[in-house]
């Protein structure tokens, strides 16, 4: 097993005008190259707090306390901005959540990709237009010519989205994080889209962080998983064994409350309330003995 | 392809070549004012005293709007005075428009302390009336065309900066520019190259809407003889000199208002066209 790339470590993250209540508590969490690594969690568990760390695009209100972000193991957090902006550009990149917004609505996709290779790999621009037809035809678009023409709303979601697939690999990235990129798209799509991702990743033998709040997305694509709940890693482990035997009572809810069409009785069900209670109580002991050990 | 090329072909707007066609109108008349207008502005002659238009009986051949209560060409002097009127508005509206529009996106864009300072300079600027403003200003400068510029320009750049600043404030939490942010590009590389081009379409509109404005505002201050302080003709004038002798000569006041009316909603329409076209989602 190889070192991990991209290699969080006791990650804390707080608002700057209450650093009390923390958003994100001693996260720990590791994707190896080759890798793919669910990150699941339900609304406000701290996911996108996640990935806005990984690239240090964290809002203006929000502080880091404590812990590393190490990327091929270089602490981003403490490094010069210029290193680490450059260091960022040239080993990561990001799958919006969003594909509507994550394209600028007044520049051609041509220049939007482009962009991007003139910048990281140096390319000329004629030898980064040729790069992206490329890409556009890895994701599987049948007239990139066309493509490559239009606005942003001129494309569909779906057709969107695999533009930004395409971007996403464009530089030959170490490690991708994919930021719920079917949660806007509608489920045929999503499907299409989820495989497209799986299929690029094997290509190309990048490491992916897919964050998520679907465990049936987790089931299909990924190896490792990890459980967010309240900004605190609940379970980290490999994705059969989670199935199998989920440590966490809370993993275990999670699993029961996925649809599933094999055995509908079984599936659907709500969380309990006493597992949520418990969890928090777990959280809650965290906290005082990090806050302790500050002191 | 040949679907796609239809699709991509603009529709004609009316509004743009309406509102287009009568400010090249003014601005061609302006320029070549020697050429166009029949008579000279300022020549007086009692004995053709406020001769009313071409189309009423009474009427001289010649002066087809007719002569004001100096026996002065009325059509002459409405196109020697929109030299005064275009002059502040390709001047002051620009100058207003780059001031305004730089401290807007920097604000919007970088906040925290930049933001702080020019957001409070606007709000002293807002709770101070304006038309006081400017006529404090001409007293102590005094009268002249540079002043009414000056005015303008100091009186409705924060028009440009508050709404520069919103749109900017919007752009800058878009995912894009997270997206150009990882990419590596630099703030200032962003805010050029990503911000800008969107916030653009309501510069340019807002510019034009500032040029009719600043047109009024020329107007307002001739009216009340705090504009240029020669003999030359203004539309701000001429409506205030037509005022007094409504009664006899309704023609002297209601020709350039028009005139004034006219450009002054050009402006606006124009700048709402070259939105709709400079906005590729609207095409």
């Amino acid at each position: 097993m190889s070192a991990p790339f991209l290699d969080i470590s006791d990650l804390s993250i707080a608002l700057k005008a209450d650093s009390s209540h923390r958003l994100l508590r001693s996260v720990s969490l590791n994707v190896a190259p080759g890798e793919v690594r669910g990150l699941v969690g339900e609304s406000g568990a701290g996911k996108t707090m996640i990935g806005k760390t990984i690239f240090d695009i964290l809002p203006h209100a929000v502080t880091v306390l404590a812990g590393s972000v190490r990327l091929g193991g270089q602490d981003i957090l403490t490094m010069r901005h210029r290193d680490q902006r450059q260091l960022i550009a040239h080993t990561s990149a990001l799958i919006p959540q969003d594909p509507l917004t994550a394209l600028n609505p007044v520049r051609r996709i041509t220049g939007q990709m482009t962009d991007r290779l003139t910048a990281i790999l140096g390319l000329s621009r004629g030898a980064a237009r040729d790069r992206a037809l490329q890409l556009l035809g890895e994701v599987h678009i049948s007239d990139p010519e066309r493509v490559l023409a239009s606005y942003p709303h001129q494309l569909s979601g779906g057709m969107r989205q695999r533009v930004l697939i395409a971007s996403a690999f464009a530089a030959e990235p170490k490690l991708i994080v994919a930021d719920e990129p079917t949660t806007a798209l509608d489920v045929t799509v999503q499907k299409q889209i989820l495989r497209l991702i799986a299929e690029m990743q094997e290509r190309h033998g990048t490491a992916l962080l897919f964050v998520t709040h679907d465990l049936g997305v987790v089931a299909k694509i990924c190896r490792k998983v990890t459980v967010l709940f309240g900004g605190s890693v609940v379970e980290d482990t490999d994705a059969e064994s989670l199935f199998a035997q989920p440590k966490h009572p809370y993993t275990a809810a999670l699993i029961a409350a996925t649809p599933r069409y094999d055995r509908p009785e079984e599936s659907l069900l709500p969380v309990p309330a006493e597992v949520i209670e418990s969890t928090w109580q777990e959280i809650r002991r965290a906290d005082a003995a990090w806050s302790e050990a500050g002191r | 392809m040949a679907e796609a090329v239809l699709t991509r072909r603009r529709r004609r707007s009316w509004r743009l070549i309406l509102s287009g066609g009568w400010l090249g109108l003014v601005v061609i008349t302006a320029i070549f004012a020697p050429f166009i207008a029949p008579h000279d502005p300022l020549a007086q002659d009692l004995l053709l005293q406020r001769l009313p238009p071409a189309w009423m009986a009474g009427a001289e051949p010649g002066y087809l709007l007719g002569t004001d209560g100096l026996g002065r060409d009325v059509l002459s002097r409405i196109i020697y005075a929109s030299r005064v009127a275009l002059t502040v508005a390709f001047v002051a509206a620009p100058v207003a428009c780059i001031i305004g529009s730089v401290l807007g996106l920097l604000a919007g864009y970088y906040g925290g302390w930049v933001d702080q300072i020019v957001s409070r300079i606007v709000d002293v600027w807002m709770a101070f009336p304006p038309v006081l403003f400017a006529i404090l200003l001409v007293a102590v400068i005094g009268t002249g065309l540079h002043s009414v510029i000056l005015a303008i320009i100091v009186i409705d750049w924060i028009r440009f900066c508050r709404v520069v600043r919103a749109e900017a404030l919007v752009q800058r939490r878009m995912d894009y520019v997270d997206s150009a942010h990882i990419v590596g590009l630099t703030r200032a590389a962003i805010l050029v190259k990503e911000v800008l081009p969107n916030v653009l379409p309501a510069i340019v509109a807002l510019l034009s809407l500032e040029m009719g404005i600043a047109v009024i505002v020329e107007a307002i201050l001739s009216f009340v003889n705090l504009s240029i302080s020669t003999d030359d003709p203004t539309w701000g004038g001429m409506i205030a000199e037509g005022r007094t002798i409504i009664h006899f000569a309704w023609w002297v006041l209601v020709f350039p208002l028009i005139v004034l009316f006219l450009t002054v909603l050009a402006f606006g329409q124009f700048g709402e066209g070259l939105k709709d076209r400079f906005d590729p989602v609207l095409q």
